[in-house]
Protein backbone atom coordinates (compact mmCIF):
# COMPACT_ATOMS: atom_id res chain seq x y z
CA UNK A 1 0.00 0.00 0.00
CA UNK A 2 2.74 2.86 0.80
CA UNK A 3 5.02 1.29 -2.06
CA UNK A 4 1.89 2.30 -4.38
CA UNK A 5 1.64 5.49 -2.00
CA UNK A 6 5.01 6.12 -3.17
CA UNK A 7 4.89 5.41 -6.88
CA UNK A 8 2.01 7.41 -6.79
CA UNK A 9 3.57 10.14 -5.74
CA UNK A 10 6.98 9.64 -8.07
CA UNK A 11 4.46 9.89 -10.85
CA UNK A 12 3.01 12.76 -9.69
CA UNK A 13 6.37 14.23 -8.83
CA UNK A 14 7.14 13.81 -12.72
CA UNK A 15 3.71 15.39 -14.37
CA UNK A 16 3.98 18.30 -12.25
CA UNK A 17 7.08 19.71 -13.51
CA UNK A 18 5.87 20.23 -17.25
CA UNK A 19 2.48 20.90 -15.93
CA UNK A 20 3.59 23.42 -14.31
CA UNK A 21 5.12 24.73 -17.05
CA UNK A 22 2.08 24.55 -19.15
CA UNK A 23 -0.07 26.46 -16.44
CA UNK A 24 2.54 28.88 -16.77
CA UNK A 25 2.10 29.49 -20.20
CA UNK A 26 -1.41 29.52 -20.23
CA UNK A 27 -2.07 32.05 -17.47
CA UNK A 28 0.79 34.02 -19.51
CA UNK A 29 -1.49 34.99 -22.29
CA UNK A 30 -4.55 34.87 -20.19
CA UNK A 31 -3.18 37.77 -18.09
CA UNK A 32 -2.97 39.59 -21.43
CA UNK A 33 -6.06 38.45 -23.22
CA UNK A 34 -7.24 41.59 -24.33
CA UNK A 35 -4.34 41.57 -26.69
CA UNK A 36 -3.94 37.93 -26.92
CA UNK A 37 -7.83 36.71 -27.65
CA UNK A 38 -9.91 39.87 -28.18
CA UNK A 39 -7.36 41.48 -30.15
CA UNK A 40 -7.15 38.88 -33.05
CA UNK A 41 -11.03 38.38 -32.74
CA UNK A 42 -11.29 41.74 -33.50
CA UNK A 43 -9.11 41.60 -36.84
CA UNK A 44 -11.16 38.41 -37.88
CA UNK A 45 -14.45 40.02 -37.68
CA UNK A 46 -13.37 43.70 -39.42
CA UNK A 47 -12.01 41.32 -42.16
CA UNK A 48 -15.04 39.61 -41.78
CA UNK A 49 -17.36 42.99 -42.09
CA UNK A 50 -15.22 44.10 -45.24
CA UNK A 51 -14.85 41.34 -47.35
CA UNK A 52 -18.21 39.70 -47.05
CA UNK A 53 -19.64 43.62 -47.58
CA UNK A 54 -17.45 44.01 -50.66
CA UNK A 55 -17.55 40.81 -52.25
CA UNK A 56 -20.44 38.62 -51.17
CA UNK A 57 -22.86 39.62 -54.08
CA UNK A 58 -19.29 39.42 -57.10
CA UNK A 59 -18.28 35.73 -55.57
CA UNK A 60 -19.63 32.81 -55.21
CA UNK A 61 -16.82 30.00 -54.77
CA UNK A 62 -18.78 26.62 -54.27
CA UNK A 63 -22.32 26.07 -55.00
CA UNK A 64 -25.14 27.22 -52.70
CA UNK A 65 -22.46 28.67 -50.23
CA UNK A 66 -22.78 32.27 -49.94
CA UNK A 67 -19.11 34.25 -49.37
CA UNK A 68 -19.25 35.12 -46.53
CA UNK A 69 -20.05 31.36 -45.16
CA UNK A 70 -17.07 30.35 -47.47
CA UNK A 71 -14.77 32.83 -46.08
CA UNK A 72 -15.75 31.99 -42.32
CA UNK A 73 -13.99 29.15 -41.71
CA UNK A 74 -10.49 30.39 -43.57
CA UNK A 75 -10.69 33.68 -41.35
CA UNK A 76 -10.77 31.19 -38.02
CA UNK A 77 -7.77 28.82 -39.58
CA UNK A 78 -5.80 32.12 -40.16
CA UNK A 79 -6.62 33.18 -36.71
CA UNK A 80 -5.99 29.93 -35.16
CA UNK A 81 -2.36 29.38 -37.10
CA UNK A 82 -1.65 32.86 -36.38
CA UNK A 83 -1.76 32.56 -33.13
CA UNK A 84 -0.66 29.39 -32.05
CA UNK A 85 2.45 30.66 -33.79
CA UNK A 86 2.36 34.03 -31.73
CA UNK A 87 2.25 32.56 -28.71
CA UNK A 88 4.75 30.19 -28.46
CA UNK A 89 7.24 32.26 -30.28
CA UNK A 90 5.96 35.26 -28.11
CA UNK A 91 6.76 33.60 -24.81
CA UNK A 92 10.10 32.24 -25.98
CA UNK A 93 11.48 35.29 -27.41
CA UNK A 94 10.38 37.69 -24.38
CA UNK A 95 11.81 35.44 -21.95
CA UNK A 96 14.51 34.99 -24.14
CA UNK A 97 15.26 39.07 -23.71
CA UNK A 98 14.25 39.61 -20.45
CA UNK A 99 16.50 36.95 -19.28
CA UNK A 100 13.76 34.77 -17.14
CA UNK A 101 13.94 31.64 -19.67
CA UNK A 102 16.92 30.83 -17.00
CA UNK A 103 14.21 29.86 -13.91
CA UNK A 104 12.96 26.97 -16.28
CA UNK A 105 16.42 26.11 -17.43
CA UNK A 106 17.82 25.54 -13.90
CA UNK A 107 14.58 23.18 -13.89
CA UNK A 108 15.15 19.10 -14.39
CA UNK A 109 12.30 19.48 -17.12
CA UNK A 110 13.41 17.58 -20.09
CA UNK A 111 13.79 18.85 -23.39
CA UNK A 112 10.07 16.83 -24.17
CA UNK A 113 8.61 18.29 -21.59
CA UNK A 114 9.88 21.62 -22.41
CA UNK A 115 8.36 21.11 -26.23
CA UNK A 116 4.78 19.25 -24.68
CA UNK A 117 4.35 22.38 -22.83
CA UNK A 118 4.95 25.12 -25.08
CA UNK A 119 3.10 23.14 -27.86
CA UNK A 120 -0.11 22.82 -25.85
CA UNK A 121 -0.13 26.05 -24.50
CA UNK A 122 0.52 27.32 -28.28
CA UNK A 123 -2.44 24.96 -29.37
CA UNK A 124 -5.14 25.59 -26.51
CA UNK A 125 -4.77 29.50 -27.53
CA UNK A 126 -5.17 28.82 -31.73
CA UNK A 127 -8.31 27.32 -30.57
CA UNK A 128 -9.67 29.33 -28.01
CA UNK A 129 -9.15 32.31 -30.59
CA UNK A 130 -10.76 30.27 -33.31
CA UNK A 131 -13.73 29.38 -30.99
CA UNK A 132 -14.17 32.89 -30.34
CA UNK A 133 -14.26 33.78 -33.69
CA UNK A 134 -16.70 30.87 -34.21
CA UNK A 135 -19.10 31.73 -32.02
CA UNK A 136 -18.99 35.61 -33.51
CA UNK A 137 -19.41 34.27 -36.72
CA UNK A 138 -22.17 32.39 -36.11
CA UNK A 139 -24.37 35.80 -35.84
CA UNK A 140 -23.36 36.51 -39.11
CA UNK A 141 -24.51 33.46 -40.98
CA UNK A 142 -25.62 30.12 -40.28
CA UNK A 143 -22.67 28.02 -41.19
CA UNK A 144 -23.34 24.03 -41.21
CA UNK A 145 -21.06 21.61 -39.78
CA UNK A 146 -20.18 18.72 -42.25
CA UNK A 147 -17.73 16.77 -40.70
CA UNK A 148 -17.07 18.43 -36.99
CA UNK A 149 -14.37 15.60 -36.41
CA UNK A 150 -12.21 17.16 -39.75
CA UNK A 151 -12.67 20.55 -38.16
CA UNK A 152 -11.16 19.58 -34.77
CA UNK A 153 -8.44 17.41 -36.53
CA UNK A 154 -7.18 20.40 -38.53
CA UNK A 155 -7.81 22.71 -35.66
CA UNK A 156 -5.56 20.58 -33.61
CA UNK A 157 -2.30 19.26 -36.39
CA UNK A 158 -2.25 22.94 -37.77
CA UNK A 159 -1.46 24.68 -34.15
CA UNK A 160 0.21 22.42 -33.45
CA UNK A 161 2.52 22.77 -36.53
CA UNK A 162 2.09 26.67 -36.07
CA UNK A 163 2.74 26.03 -32.42
CA UNK A 164 5.90 24.03 -33.00
CA UNK A 165 7.36 26.85 -35.90
CA UNK A 166 6.69 29.14 -33.16
CA UNK A 167 8.87 27.63 -30.68
CA UNK A 168 11.81 27.10 -33.28
CA UNK A 169 11.74 31.03 -33.96
CA UNK A 170 11.16 31.72 -30.38
CA UNK A 171 14.83 29.17 -29.65
CA UNK A 172 16.42 31.31 -32.71
CA UNK A 173 15.59 34.08 -32.90
CA UNK A 174 17.72 36.78 -30.75
CA UNK A 175 16.24 39.79 -31.23
CA UNK A 176 12.41 41.52 -31.51
CA UNK A 177 13.44 42.11 -34.79
CA UNK A 178 14.42 38.84 -35.98
CA UNK A 179 10.60 37.45 -34.86
CA UNK A 180 8.89 40.39 -36.44
CA UNK A 181 10.76 39.12 -39.54
CA UNK A 182 9.45 35.46 -39.04
CA UNK A 183 6.20 37.03 -38.61
CA UNK A 184 6.13 39.33 -41.84
CA UNK A 185 8.13 37.54 -44.31
CA UNK A 186 6.51 34.04 -43.77
CA UNK A 187 3.95 33.68 -41.34
CA UNK A 188 1.53 36.63 -42.65
CA UNK A 189 2.15 35.87 -46.43
CA UNK A 190 2.00 32.52 -46.02
CA UNK A 191 -1.49 32.73 -44.08
CA UNK A 192 -2.58 35.27 -47.12
CA UNK A 193 -1.55 33.47 -49.93
CA UNK A 194 -3.26 29.89 -48.91
CA UNK A 195 -6.89 30.40 -49.83
CA UNK A 196 -8.63 31.91 -46.85
CA UNK A 197 -10.20 34.62 -49.11
CA UNK A 198 -10.59 32.45 -52.48
CA UNK A 199 -10.37 29.11 -53.79
CA UNK A 200 -7.53 28.21 -55.64
CA UNK A 201 -9.27 27.43 -58.54
CA UNK A 202 -9.81 30.90 -59.22
CA UNK A 203 -5.72 31.43 -59.93
CA UNK A 204 -4.01 30.91 -62.81
CA UNK A 205 -2.62 27.45 -63.11
CA UNK A 206 1.13 29.03 -62.55
CA UNK A 207 -0.31 30.58 -59.02
CA UNK A 208 -2.25 27.27 -58.03
CA UNK A 209 0.84 25.52 -58.27
CA UNK A 210 2.32 27.34 -56.53
CA UNK A 211 -0.25 27.50 -53.10
CA UNK A 212 0.01 23.73 -53.50
CA UNK A 213 4.08 24.40 -52.54
CA UNK A 214 2.02 26.25 -49.58
CA UNK A 215 1.47 24.13 -46.38
CA UNK A 216 -0.88 26.98 -44.80
CA UNK A 217 -3.32 26.09 -47.76
CA UNK A 218 -3.66 22.30 -47.17
CA UNK A 219 -4.93 23.59 -43.75
CA UNK A 220 -6.92 26.07 -44.75
CA UNK A 221 -8.59 24.12 -46.97
CA UNK A 222 -8.93 20.84 -44.77
CA UNK A 223 -10.38 23.08 -42.34
CA UNK A 224 -12.88 24.25 -44.54
CA UNK A 225 -13.69 21.07 -46.00
CA UNK A 226 -14.89 20.04 -42.60
CA UNK A 227 -17.36 22.39 -42.57
CA UNK A 228 -18.71 22.46 -46.30
CA UNK A 229 -17.94 18.54 -47.49
CA UNK A 230 -16.28 20.15 -50.39
CA UNK A 231 -12.55 21.55 -51.26
CA UNK A 232 -9.56 22.12 -53.54
CA UNK A 233 -8.00 18.92 -52.77
CA UNK A 234 -8.99 15.79 -50.52
CA UNK A 235 -9.28 16.38 -46.90
CA UNK A 236 -7.07 12.99 -46.15
CA UNK A 237 -4.38 14.31 -48.80
CA UNK A 238 -4.17 17.96 -46.76
CA UNK A 239 -4.40 15.87 -43.60
CA UNK A 240 -1.49 13.91 -44.48
CA UNK A 241 0.51 16.91 -45.70
CA UNK A 242 -0.40 18.52 -42.63
CA UNK A 243 0.28 15.60 -40.30
CA UNK A 244 3.76 15.05 -41.87
CA UNK A 245 5.21 18.30 -41.92
CA UNK A 246 4.03 19.08 -37.68
CA UNK A 247 6.59 15.63 -37.41
CA UNK A 248 9.09 17.15 -39.55
CA UNK A 249 8.97 20.33 -37.46
CA UNK A 250 8.42 18.48 -34.03
CA UNK A 251 11.62 16.27 -34.97
CA UNK A 252 13.60 19.47 -35.65
CA UNK A 253 12.23 21.27 -32.40
CA UNK A 254 13.19 18.30 -30.09
CA UNK A 255 16.55 18.01 -31.68
CA UNK A 256 17.16 21.72 -31.35
CA UNK A 257 16.28 21.38 -27.46
CA UNK A 258 17.93 18.33 -27.08
CA UNK A 259 21.03 19.71 -28.02
CA UNK A 260 20.97 23.06 -26.28
CA UNK A 261 20.87 24.91 -29.72
CA UNK A 262 21.11 28.92 -28.65
CA UNK A 263 19.36 28.08 -25.08
CA UNK A 264 22.96 26.60 -23.65
CA UNK A 265 26.09 26.25 -24.67
CA UNK B 1 30.14 7.48 2.83
CA UNK B 2 27.84 10.68 1.84
CA UNK B 3 28.85 12.18 -1.42
CA UNK B 4 30.83 15.37 -2.04
CA UNK B 5 28.11 17.91 -2.55
CA UNK B 6 30.04 19.32 -5.34
CA UNK B 7 33.04 17.28 -7.39
CA UNK B 8 34.67 18.85 -10.68
CA UNK B 9 37.49 16.69 -11.87
CA UNK B 10 39.71 18.35 -14.73
CA UNK B 11 37.09 20.63 -16.22
CA UNK B 12 38.04 22.47 -19.07
CA UNK B 13 35.94 24.86 -21.27
CA UNK B 14 36.77 26.38 -24.48
CA UNK B 15 34.84 29.43 -26.18
CA UNK B 16 36.09 29.55 -29.58
CA UNK B 17 39.80 30.46 -28.78
CA UNK B 18 38.82 31.22 -25.44
CA UNK B 19 40.35 28.98 -23.24
CA UNK B 20 37.53 30.06 -20.06
CA UNK B 21 38.30 27.04 -17.62
CA UNK B 22 41.67 25.68 -17.51
CA UNK B 23 41.41 22.10 -16.20
CA UNK B 24 39.26 23.09 -12.58
CA UNK B 25 39.29 20.37 -9.91
CA UNK B 26 37.22 21.28 -6.86
CA UNK B 27 35.19 19.36 -4.16
CA UNK B 28 32.82 20.55 -2.04
CA UNK B 29 31.76 18.43 1.04
CA UNK B 30 27.88 18.71 2.39
CA UNK B 31 27.25 21.30 4.42
CA UNK B 32 29.89 23.46 3.80
CA UNK B 33 29.67 26.89 3.24
CA UNK B 34 32.30 27.94 0.81
CA UNK B 35 33.63 31.12 -1.27
CA UNK B 36 34.97 31.40 -4.96
CA UNK B 37 36.29 34.27 -5.56
CA UNK B 38 38.56 35.92 -7.92
CA UNK B 39 38.65 38.73 -10.51
CA UNK B 40 35.82 39.39 -13.53
CA UNK B 41 36.59 37.10 -16.47
CA UNK B 42 38.12 34.65 -14.17
CA UNK B 43 35.80 31.68 -15.07
CA UNK B 44 33.62 31.66 -11.66
CA UNK B 45 30.18 32.00 -13.66
CA UNK B 46 31.75 29.74 -16.27
CA UNK B 47 32.28 27.22 -13.45
CA UNK B 48 28.29 27.58 -11.75
CA UNK B 49 26.64 27.58 -14.99
CA UNK B 50 28.62 24.05 -15.87
CA UNK B 51 26.89 23.12 -12.18
CA UNK B 52 23.48 24.91 -13.16
CA UNK B 53 23.33 22.59 -16.82
CA UNK B 54 23.66 25.94 -18.38
CA UNK B 55 26.93 25.29 -20.25
CA UNK B 56 28.11 22.37 -21.26
CA UNK B 57 31.92 21.29 -20.30
CA UNK B 58 34.42 20.62 -23.39
CA UNK B 59 36.26 18.04 -21.23
CA UNK B 60 36.03 16.42 -17.88
CA UNK B 61 33.00 15.60 -15.65
CA UNK B 62 30.90 17.76 -12.69
CA UNK B 63 28.54 15.95 -10.32
CA UNK B 64 26.10 17.44 -7.52
CA UNK B 65 25.83 14.86 -4.63
CA UNK B 66 26.76 11.86 -6.87
CA UNK B 67 24.75 12.88 -9.68
CA UNK B 68 26.20 13.96 -13.15
CA UNK B 69 25.31 17.15 -14.45
CA UNK B 70 25.41 16.33 -17.75
CA UNK B 71 24.27 12.14 -18.06
CA UNK B 72 21.98 12.64 -14.47
CA UNK B 73 21.12 16.26 -15.19
CA UNK B 74 17.75 16.00 -14.04
CA UNK B 75 18.59 14.51 -10.41
CA UNK B 76 21.63 16.75 -10.24
CA UNK B 77 19.70 19.61 -10.78
CA UNK B 78 16.80 18.35 -8.39
CA UNK B 79 19.41 18.80 -5.96
CA UNK B 80 20.79 22.46 -6.95
CA UNK B 81 19.46 25.91 -6.54
CA UNK B 82 21.58 29.03 -8.76
CA UNK B 83 20.83 32.21 -7.84
CA UNK B 84 22.19 33.99 -11.34
CA UNK B 85 23.83 36.88 -11.07
CA UNK B 86 21.89 39.05 -13.90
CA UNK B 87 18.62 40.57 -12.13
CA UNK B 88 16.36 39.05 -14.18
CA UNK B 89 12.44 38.42 -13.58
CA UNK B 90 9.26 37.64 -15.53
CA UNK B 91 6.72 40.54 -15.55
CA UNK B 92 3.62 38.67 -15.99
CA UNK B 93 3.05 37.19 -12.45
CA UNK B 94 3.61 38.17 -8.51
CA UNK B 95 6.55 36.82 -6.01
CA UNK B 96 4.20 33.78 -4.59
CA UNK B 97 2.89 32.96 -8.09
CA UNK B 98 6.41 32.92 -9.31
CA UNK B 99 7.84 30.93 -6.68
CA UNK B 100 4.72 28.18 -6.99
CA UNK B 101 5.67 27.79 -10.63
CA UNK B 102 9.31 27.75 -9.59
CA UNK B 103 8.83 24.85 -6.55
CA UNK B 104 6.29 23.13 -9.67
CA UNK B 105 8.49 23.14 -12.10
CA UNK B 106 10.70 20.41 -9.42
CA UNK B 107 7.52 18.67 -9.03
CA UNK B 108 6.50 20.26 -5.66
CA UNK B 109 3.19 20.83 -5.10
CA UNK B 110 0.97 22.82 -2.70
CA UNK B 111 2.48 21.04 -0.25
CA UNK B 112 5.52 23.12 -0.16
CA UNK B 113 3.27 25.88 0.50
CA UNK B 114 4.98 26.40 4.37
CA UNK B 115 8.31 26.19 2.65
CA UNK B 116 7.38 29.10 0.38
CA UNK B 117 6.21 31.09 3.55
CA UNK B 118 9.68 30.43 5.12
CA UNK B 119 11.44 31.96 2.16
CA UNK B 120 9.23 34.83 2.25
CA UNK B 121 9.50 35.55 5.84
CA UNK B 122 13.42 34.78 6.07
CA UNK B 123 13.93 37.38 3.24
CA UNK B 124 11.54 39.98 3.89
CA UNK B 125 9.35 39.06 1.36
CA UNK B 126 5.82 38.39 3.10
CA UNK B 127 4.25 41.72 2.58
CA UNK B 128 5.14 41.89 -1.13
CA UNK B 129 4.30 38.25 -1.76
CA UNK B 130 1.26 39.35 -3.91
CA UNK B 131 3.20 42.38 -5.59
CA UNK B 132 3.65 42.20 -9.12
CA UNK B 133 7.69 41.32 -9.91
CA UNK B 134 7.81 44.40 -12.30
CA UNK B 135 6.49 46.84 -9.10
CA UNK B 136 9.69 45.33 -6.87
CA UNK B 137 12.25 47.52 -6.24
CA UNK B 138 15.59 46.58 -7.53
CA UNK B 139 16.81 45.30 -3.72
CA UNK B 140 13.44 43.33 -3.67
CA UNK B 141 13.43 41.75 -7.12
CA UNK B 142 17.38 40.56 -6.02
CA UNK B 143 15.22 39.28 -2.39
CA UNK B 144 12.90 37.27 -5.04
CA UNK B 145 15.63 35.65 -6.85
CA UNK B 146 17.05 34.17 -4.59
CA UNK B 147 13.71 33.03 -3.17
CA UNK B 148 13.28 31.29 -6.76
CA UNK B 149 16.08 29.90 -6.28
CA UNK B 150 15.33 28.26 -3.10
CA UNK B 151 11.95 27.44 -3.75
CA UNK B 152 12.32 23.90 -4.09
CA UNK B 153 14.25 23.43 -0.80
CA UNK B 154 18.01 22.15 -2.82
CA UNK B 155 20.36 20.74 -0.41
CA UNK B 156 23.02 22.65 -2.66
CA UNK B 157 22.56 26.33 -3.20
CA UNK B 158 24.58 28.53 -5.61
CA UNK B 159 24.41 32.39 -4.81
CA UNK B 160 26.36 34.23 -7.98
CA UNK B 161 27.01 37.35 -6.65
CA UNK B 162 23.94 37.59 -4.54
CA UNK B 163 24.73 40.93 -3.08
CA UNK B 164 26.09 42.67 -5.82
CA UNK B 165 24.02 46.41 -5.92
CA UNK B 166 22.04 45.39 -3.00
CA UNK B 167 22.09 48.03 0.58
CA UNK B 168 23.73 46.91 3.57
CA UNK B 169 20.68 46.21 5.45
CA UNK B 170 19.51 43.78 3.26
CA UNK B 171 22.91 42.22 2.53
CA UNK B 172 22.74 41.61 6.33
CA UNK B 173 19.05 40.07 6.51
CA UNK B 174 20.06 38.03 3.49
CA UNK B 175 23.71 36.70 5.46
CA UNK B 176 21.34 35.87 8.57
CA UNK B 177 18.85 33.74 6.13
CA UNK B 178 21.52 32.21 4.18
CA UNK B 179 23.58 31.59 7.51
CA UNK B 180 20.63 29.62 9.20
CA UNK B 181 20.26 27.32 5.84
CA UNK B 182 23.45 26.14 6.85
CA UNK B 183 22.95 25.43 10.08
CA UNK B 184 20.20 23.51 8.74
CA UNK B 185 22.50 21.48 6.68
CA UNK B 186 22.42 23.22 3.25
CA UNK B 187 25.69 23.41 1.22
CA UNK B 188 26.00 27.43 0.83
CA UNK B 189 28.62 27.94 -2.40
CA UNK B 190 28.98 31.66 -2.85
CA UNK B 191 30.81 33.98 -5.42
CA UNK B 192 31.37 37.85 -4.53
CA UNK B 193 33.81 40.69 -4.82
CA UNK B 194 33.11 41.40 -0.88
CA UNK B 195 35.82 39.58 0.03
CA UNK B 196 35.09 40.33 3.95
CA UNK B 197 31.97 38.51 3.28
CA UNK B 198 33.96 35.82 2.40
CA UNK B 199 36.16 35.86 5.14
CA UNK B 200 32.95 36.55 7.72
CA UNK B 201 30.87 33.79 6.52
CA UNK B 202 33.04 30.89 4.28
CA UNK B 203 34.81 28.02 6.32
CA UNK B 204 36.86 27.79 2.89
CA UNK B 205 37.83 29.65 -0.15
CA UNK B 206 38.81 28.82 -3.68
CA UNK B 207 40.51 31.44 -5.58
CA UNK B 208 39.99 31.68 -9.57
CA UNK B 209 42.31 33.44 -11.89
CA UNK B 210 42.68 33.05 -15.96
CA UNK B 211 40.32 30.26 -15.54
CA UNK B 212 42.37 28.33 -13.01
CA UNK B 213 42.14 27.57 -9.10
CA UNK B 214 45.02 29.27 -8.01
CA UNK B 215 44.11 28.81 -4.08
CA UNK B 216 42.37 26.32 -2.30
CA UNK B 217 42.23 25.97 1.84
CA UNK B 218 40.27 27.16 4.80
CA UNK B 219 39.84 30.45 5.09
CA UNK B 220 41.63 30.75 8.22
CA UNK B 221 44.65 28.60 6.51
CA UNK B 222 44.66 31.20 3.83
CA UNK B 223 45.23 33.78 5.99
CA UNK B 224 47.83 32.60 8.29
CA UNK B 225 49.57 31.00 4.99
CA UNK B 226 49.88 34.32 3.30
CA UNK B 227 50.41 36.88 5.68
CA UNK B 228 49.02 36.55 8.99
CA UNK B 229 49.78 40.32 10.62
CA UNK B 230 50.97 43.31 9.03
CA UNK B 231 53.01 45.75 11.60
CA UNK B 232 53.44 49.12 9.73
CA UNK B 233 56.42 51.38 10.58
CA UNK B 234 56.93 54.99 10.40
CA UNK B 235 61.06 55.04 10.17
CA UNK B 236 61.66 57.76 7.82
CA UNK B 237 64.41 57.81 5.52
CA UNK B 238 66.88 54.68 7.01
CA UNK B 239 68.64 51.78 5.40
CA UNK B 240 67.14 48.89 6.25
CA UNK B 241 69.25 46.44 8.17
CA UNK B 242 69.35 43.05 5.83
CA UNK B 243 68.26 40.18 8.83
CA UNK B 244 64.65 42.24 8.19
CA UNK B 245 64.75 42.78 4.45
CA UNK B 246 63.25 39.65 3.48
CA UNK B 247 59.69 40.64 6.31
CA UNK B 248 59.28 43.78 4.04
CA UNK B 249 55.92 43.35 2.31
CA UNK B 250 56.85 47.56 0.64
CA UNK B 251 57.78 50.78 1.54
CA UNK B 252 56.60 54.34 0.45
CA UNK B 253 57.71 57.67 2.25
CA UNK B 254 59.57 56.19 4.83
CA UNK B 255 56.34 54.08 5.96
CA UNK B 256 57.36 50.10 6.07
CA UNK B 257 55.02 47.56 6.24
CA UNK B 258 56.14 43.97 7.34
CA UNK B 259 54.24 40.73 6.80
CA UNK B 260 54.49 38.58 9.86
CA UNK B 261 53.78 35.03 10.36
CA UNK B 262 53.26 35.23 14.48
CA UNK B 263 53.81 37.74 17.12
CA UNK B 264 57.12 37.05 18.40
CA UNK B 265 58.66 38.66 15.00
CA UNK B 266 57.34 41.97 15.97
CA UNK B 267 59.94 41.67 18.71
CA UNK B 268 62.73 40.74 16.01
CA UNK B 269 61.62 43.47 13.90
CA UNK B 270 61.56 46.13 16.87
CA UNK B 271 65.19 44.73 18.73
CA UNK B 272 66.59 44.77 15.08
CA UNK B 273 65.67 48.10 14.24
CA UNK B 274 67.19 49.37 17.60
CA UNK B 275 70.48 47.50 17.38
CA UNK B 276 70.56 49.58 14.19
CA UNK B 277 69.94 52.68 15.99
CA UNK B 278 66.55 53.50 13.32
CA UNK B 279 63.86 54.94 15.58
CA UNK B 280 60.29 53.95 15.55
CA UNK B 281 58.13 57.67 14.92
CA UNK B 282 54.87 55.72 14.69
CA UNK B 283 53.97 51.71 14.65
CA UNK B 284 50.49 50.12 13.51
CA UNK B 285 49.43 46.06 13.70
CA UNK B 286 47.04 45.20 11.27
CA UNK B 287 44.94 41.43 10.74
CA UNK B 288 45.88 40.59 7.17
CA UNK B 289 42.64 39.76 5.54
CA UNK B 290 41.50 37.87 2.55
CA UNK B 291 41.84 41.13 0.15
CA UNK B 292 45.80 40.72 1.18
CA UNK B 293 45.76 37.50 0.34
CA UNK B 294 43.22 37.81 -2.96
CA UNK B 295 45.69 40.78 -3.82
CA UNK B 296 49.00 38.35 -3.67
CA UNK B 297 47.20 35.85 -5.57
CA UNK B 298 45.08 37.38 -8.30
CA UNK B 299 46.13 40.81 -7.77
CA UNK B 300 49.13 40.45 -10.08
CA UNK B 301 49.34 40.52 -13.75
CA UNK B 302 50.57 37.68 -14.87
Amino acid sequence: MSGLKYSNQVIVSAFRGPWTLLKKELLRFWRVAFQTIAAPVITALLYLLIFSHVLESHVQVYDGVPYTAFLIPGLIMMSVLQNAFANSSSSLIQSKVMGNLVFVLLTPLTHLQFFLAFLIAAIIRGMVVGLCIYLVAMWFVDLQLANPWMIIAFALLGSALLGTFGIIAGIWADRFDQMAAFQNFIIMPLSFLSGVFYSIHSLPPFWQKVSQLNPFFYMIDGFRYGFFGKGDVSPLISLSIVGASFLVLAWITLRMLKSGYKLRS
Amino acid sequence: MSQPAIKINAVHKNFGALHALKGVDLTIEPGEFFALLGPNGAGKSTLISILAGLITPSSGSASVMGFDVVNQYQQARQLLGVVPQELVFDPFFNVREMLRFQAGYFGRGRENDPWIDEILEGLGLTDKAHTNMRKLSGGMKRRALIAQALAHKPPVIVLDEPTAGVDVELRQMLWEFIKKLNRDGHTIILTTHYLEEAETLCSRVGMMKQGEIVALDSTANLLNKFSGKHLRLTLGDVILPAAIESLMRHHEKGIYTFALSDMTQIEYVLSTLRSANIKVLDMQLSEADLEDVFMSLVGKSS
